[in-house]
């Protein structure tokens, strides 16, 4: 757990226009552009000069729908995404310092496939590299694949079946850390006596086997920069919590005050092997911001008002100024939290805000962790880079 | 009447995980690196090449129960190299090989999908199939598929891709701000595809791209192969780079193509193809002997011989005789991952064979592996080598060529430098890019209407 006295650190959810549904209406809104990489690497730079230290971007298998489990026909909503490993790559030559973190959908992939996609992110950005793990247990996204069944989970099973899907996750991680680490750092030798490009003995079968899948390994991609990427999940409860505890390097969580931030923080340590790394733990905030207090609660509304409905969220939805969201930012960063995701209602808009805003504000209280020295995700976040499992030397 | 003289199609494959690529030389670099790739990828735009080319391989080969060590071994994911290359990059169409066989087919339309829009409409799949247990114990499915049934599911994977890509016509988001409408279409991306290898159905979420879908290529060359890209692909990756070789190839591939309505230039024939230069012919000659025995280290000759014995020839010596006993018949199992070891012939009659070959012409067993695998197509000063591809083309043995360099990453450079400007002083390669596509670099006409 992080102590309250160490800095925070800030990032940002990108996710189509916003957050708000009705994003995509406001004047400075870009919807026309969403599947160009300009778009892209527009917010992603904003970001970076605004020194946050990772963004992600959200991603889905379905098209987007307002029930989480079902298509819907909505034809007032963005619809339509890129695959979000291929953004994240996209954007990383066109930036130098922050974290890429895109999302990757455990359930229906292949873990050979990400581990050497995630593993190139970080070769392509010189060691920025994250995935956020999200797991689908919706009939419509199987139905895509045509690989498995889904049971209707408004049955009993659901559950279980719920279960089942984050057991699966879990291995899945330990999938993709195993074959970042069936290269060691030094197996390429290009010894011309002996003729030998690498040392075999430096190359690992990872020989994993699950309930859901069986790996062989190696990896065909060496051990990216960071030795391991980051791996990041959001959580609601606890098998989302045990999932983080047990096998991630970052927790997106959900509390709504402090205390539940402590109680939160504290659910995913009581996961957490004795021998790992803590596990930073960043609180998902969606930000309506202003530079007063009634002209963020004037956006909101006129937001809500193209909804035709109050816009409601997983996590805490912030109204106000850049200066009263770094007051609420401080209180849970001292009740546990090592930093925040927050999740922007409409871009560029909150955005902005947020960097020309609340980064100087965090910034004047000396609240805010300086990352500008730090050119890996893991050194920005002061995480080590973690030795290998399999190195004997 | 003369012929019209042809436009000279040119591509450049990023050097692979096989002997071709020496990485012993001095001059060699990462192969993992981005650098490399940026550098690779920004050289071949400089020379106003159609594309680039990536292989994939999804098991680390083996030879004799263990890693193949020899050999450079690692590469980046393909899709996730091609997409950051799109941001170095302008115009330079972005080629992965990507497996049927090891996919799914919503997931790899996403992904072809996403980089043609990354890139701006410059991405192309080169489909294979692969269906051995070996390379299926890094997968979900595991080793399931039936030798003979992989370009059946070949087929139906890039069916239900094309299923995906026509989803959506393109013209869907209105994202009319004022009206509150973004989409025109309430069943945008609706979708459904099943046959005996895939039941699917929903809704794409990848909006239709540049290019519409792809441009696909195939690599396979039996009969089997052929007829699928005749059917289906817009370029062949293909193995018959001499005159004669080309040629029937050549026609024998276009040939197949008005049974499926489709017209010669529809299918371009694009063989892969090593270069060695010199500032004269003899120069090149010597440097290319130089670059067989770099490809052939004494190690690598033992291994190849192993290839075709079919056993364990670790004490055998490379610089004396071949082996005197005869390779083991049946399944080949001292080698696994690897495509070329798989031939139809009887290996004891190749090594007969070789045998003469080696006694007639006084060669050890590094010296005849030296000759028997070579594979360097055009060597020699920039004029020969820039003749010689012109009068292939021009013959219709190709319609081009995808250049192997065997350096990494700078070996394309002197070709680029040296080779192209000739070309462009014949007018038959082109000296700026006219379109912005890979589809329009390639002369294939714009995908108006997907078959399903």
């Amino acid at each position: 757990m992080s102590s309250s006295s160490d800095p925070l650190h800030l990032a940002v959810a990108l996710d189509g226009t916003g957050w708000h549904p009705a994003s995509w209406r406001e004047a400075d809104a870009r919807p026309a552009e969403l599947l160009t990489p300009g778009y892209w690497t527009d917010l992603v730079g904003v970001a970076e000069r605004g020194q946050l230290v990772f963004a992600t971007i959200e991603d889905g298998l379905a098209l987007q729908s307002d029930n989480p489990l079902r298509a819907d026909d909505r034809v007032d909503r963005v619809r339509g995404r890129l695959d979000a490993v291929l953004i994240a790559s996209r954007v990383a030559p066109t930036t130098k310092r922050i974290g890429l973190i895109p999302t990757a959908i455990a359930t229906h992939t292949e873990p050979f496939h990400l581990s050497k996609a995630i593993a190139t992110l970080d070769y392509v950005s010189s060691g920025r590299a994250g995935i956020r793990i999200q797991v689908s247990a919706s009939r419509d996204v199987a139905r895509l694949f045509g690989r498995r069944d889904v049971p209707d989970l408004s049955g009993a099973a659901s559950e279980a079946f719920v279960d089942e899907l984050f057991t699966e996750a879990a291995e899945y991680v330990e999938v993709l850390r195993r074959l970042w680490d069936s290269w060691e750092d030094d197996a390429e030798i290009r010894d011309v006596a002996s003729g030998r490009f690498v040392d075999r003995n430096k190359l690992h079968y990872i020989d994993f086997h699950g309930t859901k899948f069986s790996v062989k390994g190696p990896s065909i991609t060496p051990r990216p920069p960071q030795g391991q990427p980051l791996v990041a999940a959001l959580a609601h409860g606890e098998a989302g919590y045990r999932l983080i505890g047990d096998g991630a390097d970052i927790g997106f969580v959900t509390p709504h005050d402090a205390s539940e931030t402590t109680a939160i923080v504290d659910a995913i340590a009581a996961h957490r092997p004795a021998d790992a790394d803590p596990v930073l733990v960043f609180a998902d905030v969606v930000v309506f911001l202003g530079d007063t207090q009634e002209a963020a609660a004037a956006r909101k509304a006129r937001l809500d008002e193209r909804l035709g409905a109050e816009y409601i969220s997983d996590a805490e939805v912030f109204v106000g100024t850049p200066a009263q969201l770094a007051d609420l930012l401080q209180e849970w960063h001292a009740a546990g939290a090592a930093g925040f995701r927050l999740r922007p209602a409409a871009l560029p808009h909150d955005l902005l805000q947020i960097t020309d805003g609340l980064v100087p504000e965090l910034r004047r209280r000396g609240a805010l962790a300086d990352a500008d020295h730090a050119t890996t995700l893991r050194a920005a976040l002061q995480l080590p880079r973690p030795a290998n499992r399999y190195a004997t030397t | 009447m003369s012929k019209p003289v042809k436009q000279i199609h040119l591509a450049a494959h990023f050097p692979g995980v096989n002997n071709t690529t020496v990485w012993s030389d001095p001059a060699s670099g990462s192969h993992i690196e981005f650098s490399s790739f940026v550098h690779f990828a920004q050289t071949a735009e400089r020379g106003k090449f159609d594309f680039m080319f990536l292989a994939e391989g999804l098991r680390l080969r083996e030879q004799g129960g263990e890693l193949y060590d020899l050999d450079v071994v690692g590469r980046p994911d393909t899709f996730t190299v091609l997409a950051a290359l799109a941001a170095v990059t302008d115009r330079l169409g972005l080629t992965g090989t990507i497996n049927s066989t090891f996919n799914e087919p919503y997931e790899v339309a996403r992904q072809f999908a996403s980089l043609d829009h990354l890139s701006g409409g410059r991405a192309a799949w080169n489909v294979v199939t692969s269906w051995d247990a070996f390379t299926g114990e890094n997968f979900r499915r595991g080793g399931y598929l039936a030798e003979d049934q992989r370009y059946a599911r070949a087929e139906s994977f890039l069916r239900a891709a094309h299923t995906l890509f026509g989803s959506w016509r393109g013209d869907e988001i209105v994202a009319d701000k004022d009206r509150g409408v973004f989409l025109s279409d309430r069943a945008a991306g609706a979708f459904s595809y099943a046959d005996a290898h895939f039941d699917i159905g929903g809704r794409f979420n990848v909006p239709r791209s540049p290019q519409g879908r792809p441009v696909i290529f195939q690599a396979g060359d039996s009969d089997h192969g052929r007829e699928f890209a005749a059917s289906s692909a817009d370029a062949i990756f293909s193995r018959h780079g001499t005159l004669e070789d080309g040629q029937a190839f050549f026609a024998d591939v276009k040939g197949r193509l008005a049974r499926y309505g489709r017209r010669p230039e529809e299918l371009l024939i694009l063989p892969a193809a090593t270069f060695v230069l010199g500032d004269t012919d003899a120069e090149a000659a010597e440097l290319a002997h130089d670059v067989r025995l770099a490809q052939v280290s004494p190690q690598t000759a033992i291994k190849f011989l192993e290839q075709l014995w079919n056993r364990d020839l670790s004490d055998h010596d490379p610089d004396g005789p071949l082996p005197t006993v005869d390779p083991v018949t049946g399944e080949n199992t001292i080698s696994r991952g690897r495509a070329s070891v798989r031939t139809n012939r009887d290996p004891v009659e190749i090594a007969n064979e070789w045998r003469a070959k080696a006694e007639a012409e006084n060669l050890t067993s590094r010296e005849l592996i030296v000759e028997v695998t070579g594979r360097q197509n055009f060597i020699g000063s920039p004029d020969t080598v820039a003749e010689r591809i012109n009068h292939l083309v021009q013959a219709d043995a190709s319609d081009g060529f995808i250049l192997v360099p065997h350096v990494t990453p700078a070996g394309l450079d002197p070709f680029v430098e040296k080779v192209v400007p000739l070309l462009q002083e014949r007018g038959v390669f082109r000296t700026e890019y006219e379109g912005t596509t890979l589809r329009d670099h390639l002369g294939l006409t714009r995908v108006a209407h997907l078959v399903g």
